[in-house]
Order: structure tokens, then C-alpha cells, then sequence
């Protein structure tokens, strides 16, 4: 099964849990579980159209998914999923 | 109520001093307990942000998943972010609202001409919205 690690910010979304393992053969599968398993985690995630939001990015391995296939990127049952926030701001 | 140890709130104003005019940003580690966040470290990155950085910031992806795997390795919690406003007041503005995360403390510093002015911390609330966090400075024994 694959590995998800949940940033710090969305594990009050996952009952504080920073690790799943999750079954999946691509991202979009990973999307699906975790949206099915924690709402509340769902809209942190997903746009209103059901697209990863544009501050969510999603690495495998060290790889960001918009320089592969994004959602269809495959996985292998030792593949690493890391959900990683858009950090940004600024004063104006 | 977010705690500030001396050091860590020394290298955070060394930091936007020293990144004048432009914004600094990093990370801020340590424990929460009984809803009490104790700041005992922080992670200075770059400001990713290409072109003018006096009124923008960005932390990579690969700094952020350096910093959760530094807490994880060091028994610290991700608390949140702190980032400079130079010749600005340390509100949030829009921007950094839009971009907030939930459960992140936000430390926003201002730099008045190139001299530390006043420090200031927020959290976002379950409307989206941002809330003053209290903050009290742990002097050194």
C-alpha cells in the first residue's frame, strides 16, 4: 500500500493521524480515499470543481504531480504521497 | 497564547532586519500543550518568491517537507510560519489570509526604515478568518 503524510496543519483533519497507508494505483485514488474517510479534510483539498485546490501541492517521492500526471500520476505499493501547503502571503 | 523563547524571537528580527526591504519568511517549532504553543526554535528559508520580494513571499515545497521532517527528527511540532512586513504594520493582509493555513500560527514582523518595530501573531478561526493571537516573551534565566 501506498504512504500518505499528511502535513501538520491537516491533521486535525485525520484525527491527528500524520501517516496512511492508503490502497491506490494513482493519485486520483488517494484523493478519493482520503475525501471519502475525513469531509472535513476534503475541502481543504479539493476545489469546488473537485480539482486539487492551486495552494495544495502533491509530491510522489520528490516529485511534484503537476511535473508528472498529476491526479493520473501511478503509484507502486512503496510509493510515498506527501501533501505539501502553498506557503505564501505578503503585506499588501 | 503563543510563548516566544528569547532566542528564537532575537533570530526572527535579526532575520527581517537583515532581509530589509525585502520579506523574510521560516518556520516556527516547538510543543503545544493544554492549548499553550511554546516557540523553542525556528527555520529561516529563503524567500522563493521571484522578482520583487518587498510585499510577497513564498516558501518552497521542498523547504516545507524539510522543516516537517526536521520536527519529526528533533521531537518538535510544525507550529506555524513568521514572515516580515517591511514598512508596513503587522496585520495581515488579504493576501496572507487567502493563503493561510488552519492550526498555523502566523508571526508577522514589522521592520519601520530598517529597525524592528512590534511583533504580532494571528490564527485563523473556523470562519477563514484571522485572529490575534496573545503572545508572551520567555526571558532567559
Amino acid at each position: 500500500m501506498a504512504t500518505v503524510i499528511i502535513p501538520t496543519p491537516l491533521r486535525k483533519f485525520t484525527n491527528n493521524t500524520a501517516k496512511l497507508n492508503i490502497q491506490a494505483t494513482n493519485v486520483q485514488d488517494v484523493v478519493n480515499d482520503l475525501s471519502f474517510n475525513f469531509p472535513e479534510l476534503k475541502r481543504h483539498l479539493l476545489d469546488d470543481n473537485g480539482k486539487i485546490r492551486s495552494f495544495v501541492n502533491v509530491f510522489v517521492g520528490d516529485d511534484d504531480i503537476r511535473d508528472l500526471q498529476n491526479e493520473h500520476t501511478s503509484l507502486k505499493d512503496d510509493s510515498v504521497i506527501s501533501i505539501v501547503p502553498a506557503i505564501a502571503g505578503g503585506s499588501l | 497564547m503563543l510563548n516566544i523563547e528569547q532566542t528564537p524571537l532575537d533570530e526572527m528580527i535579526k532575520d527581517a532586519v537583515r532581509t530589509f526591504p525585502d520579506e523574510c519568511c521560516g518556520f516556527l517549532l516547538g510543543k503545544e500543550e493544554n492549548n499553550i504553543r511554546t516557540i523553542i526554535k525556528i527555520q529561516v528559508v529563503d524567500n522563493a518568491k521571484e522578482g520583487d520580494k518587498r510585499r510577497r513571499f513564498i516558501i518552497s515545497a521542498k523547504d516545507y517537507l524539510k522543516a516537517e521532517l526536521f520536527a519529526d527528527e528533533n521531537n518538535l511540532q510544525l507550529i506555524g510560519v513568521y514572515h516580515s512586513h517591511p514598512n508596513h504594520p503587522a496585520i495581515p493582509s488579504e493576501h496572507d489570509r487567502v493563503a493561510a493555513q488552519p492550526y498555523f500560527s502566523y508571526i508577522i514582523l514589522s521592520v519601520m526604515n530598517n529597525e524592528f518595530d512590534h511583533i504580532r501573531s494571528w490564527r485563523l478561526n473556523e470562519q477563514q478568518q484571522f485572529e490575534e493571537e496573545k503572545i508572551l516573551i520567555q526571558q532567559l534565566n
